[in-house]
């Protein structure tokens, strides 16, 4: 049962990888990512990891992809044009693919399996499934062990945080802003002003 | 074949009676919140309401369902056809997924899984999904400029839910909605001496989470006094302008199936779920999902009252609302909780 949803999620995930790259609209393109990010939250759950599967969704499906999805229907990129100049560029591409591919498999090549794992195989998950949930395994591990580098990629994230802000945010001048707290504090007394006005006079 | 019988196809058949039942009561249910909706708008206008299909009008919700299913569906020409057809089907489907892992009495859920509020978090978070398709589809700008509004304002809100729904996490120390629950059996009010009671549950001691809570729900929800994707006085009727007969009911349906699991999740993670309001025995006979159905009509029926008496928002107030109050707030509540509970020794 568990190899039948397998091989539905992993051929859902590679044909909506593949449709990424040859879809002709962007968008139709950014919506088969999100095809193939579901699908491998699928084959996540599948392995026993609900925790990073669920955290997938939530976060690379409901924040990182809605915001790919934005900025795409915002651009007005014709794709017909982008194709046409393919062949000049596949030289260069087809190089960068083959080095990523060599760097890929050495990595897989010089793979070794975290030093204190039970029994030293990747077989099962390091505390038994049965006995301790996702969320206190990865916690277990992620605030003893791993503590110092979750702090840093945490710092890292902030200050890529406060980096975009800063490169985005302009104050122009003579820009007429609200001040909020000013405007909740008006009241009848400060906004409005009662005159007797006697007639033929005016103000 | 007997064991392939007794492993898959015996227990299949129970998991697609309950999903049924579930999904025929959750249906009906919203067919007369729907009707409730538009009575207590009406009696708060002085106006009379739904009263002519059937008795008192109870009928109205499905004539509203023939009426939406026999007329023509129109799809634009310039509209992108399989992105339009498909939106409001993502809609309706993802808003009703989440009752999968609700439980609405002590062992009522169709799948008791251990991150259950995770679960419901991750399937809202795709709701959006159905909005931004929709707009884009349509090809039309009204509906555009709508879906993007509507998203932008789901995404915000849902962080400072997240946050509130950590505090809750923290107090309750279980991920599972049926633990977050019998965690309310005692509280602050046994602490104090007293019975078990409505002083238990998490919304007092969390209350400005609870009160944070309920109007993120509102705005999560696209729901007046935050229903700015469909301000009728700038934007037509938001990122559904363009669809008609079937396909809008689905949208109209999973906005509605969204509100009730709104409700339910503020019962569950403020309101105690199906605890009775005092641990008395003639209160304790009354089935759970009695109280589970009364606390929750109770939450939406706030929302409809927020709706009718608050006037819109402006799209800035909405942002700065969300952003610059909710969220900061929501992050102290997480350390402050945290802190407390570590400090008193509860955690």
């Amino acid at each position: 049962m568990t190899a039948i949803f397998f091989y539905l999620f992993a051929i859902i995930t590679v044909a909506s990888a593949f449709m990424v790259i040859s879809a002709r609209n962007p968008v139709h393109a950014v919506l088969f990512l999100i095809l193939a990010f579901v699908n491998s939250a699928g084959l996540f759950m599948l392995t026993g990891a609900e925790f990073l599967a669920l955290l997938l969704i939530v976060v690379y499906v409901g924040a990182v992809a809605v915001l790919f999805l934005f900025v795409v229907m915002m651009l007005d990129v014709d794709f017909v044009e982008l194709r046409e100049g393919f062949l000049q560029y596949l030289p260069v591409g087809g190089l960068v693919g083959a080095i990523v591919l060599v760097e890929l498999l050495m990595v897989v090549g010089a793979w070794v399996v975290a030093p204190g794992t039970v029994n030293g195989t990747l077989g099962e998950p390091a505390p038994d499934m049965s006995v301790t949930s996702n969320i206190q395994a990865l916690g277990n591990i992620l605030y003893t062990k791993y503590f110092f580098f979750f702090q840093v990629a945490g710092l890292i994230l902030l200050v890529a945080m406060i980096g975009a802000i800063v490169l985005t945010l302009h104050h122009r001048p003579n820009v007429r802003r609200q001040n909020v707290s000013e405007q909740v504090a008006r009241s009848k007394e400060t906004a409005i002003e009662i005159k007797k006005v006697e007639s033929g006079k005016g103000i | 074949m007997e064991a392939f019988i007794n492993t898959y196809v015996i227990p299949g058949f129970w998991i697609i009676f309950q999903s049924v039942l579930m999904l025929v009561c959750l249906l009906l249910i919203t067919a007369y919140i729907l009707y409730a909706d538009r009575k207590i708008f009406a009696a708060v206008q002085m106006r009379r309401g739904p009263n002519v299909v059937g008795p008192w009008g109870l009928l109205q919700s499905f004539a509203d369902l023939l009426k939406f299913v026999l007329k023509e569906p129109i799809i634009p020409a310039t509209a992108s056809k399989s992105v339009f057809v498909i939106a409001p089907i993502i809609s309706a489907v993802l808003a009703m997924t989440a009752f999968a892992v609700l439980p609405v009495a002590e062992g009522w859920v169709v799948a008791d899984v251990n991150l259950g509020i995770l679960f419901i978090f991750a399937v809202s978070s795709l709701e959006v999904y159905g909005i931004i398709m929709g707009g884009w589809a349509s090809n039309s700008k009204y509906a555009f400029l709508a879906s993007l509004r509507s998203a932008a304002q789901m995404v915000s809100y849902e962080v400072s839910m997240g946050f509130i729904i950590i505090t809750v996490l923290l107090c309750a120390g279980t991920l599972n909605l049926t633990g977050i629950v019998n965690s309310q059996a005692d509280g602050l009010g046994t602490m104090l001496g007293l019975p078990a009671s409505f002083l238990d549950w998490y919304w007092l001691p969390l209350f400005p989470a609870f009160i944070m809570f309920f109007i993120s729900a509102i705005a999560e929800t696209n729901r007046p006094p935050f229903d700015l994707p469909e301000a009728e006085s700038e934007l037509v009727a938001g990122h559904m302008v363009e669809y008609s007969s079937t396909l809008f009911l689905l949208f109209f349906l999973g906005e509605f199936v969204a509100i009730i699991l709104m409700s339910c999740l503020v019962t569950i993670l403020f309101l105690g779920g199906w605890l009775p309001p005092v641990d008395v025995a003639v209160l304790n006979w009354v089935p759970g999902i009695v109280w589970f159905t009364l606390k929750a009509f109770f939450v939406f029926f706030m929302m409809a009252m927020v709706r009718t008496v608050v006037p819109r928002y402006r799209y800035d107030q909405l942002m700065r609302l969300g952003w610059k109050i909710f969220l900061p707030l929501s992050l102290a509540m997480v350390a402050i909780v945290a802190g407390v509970l570590q400090y008193m020794g509860w955690a």
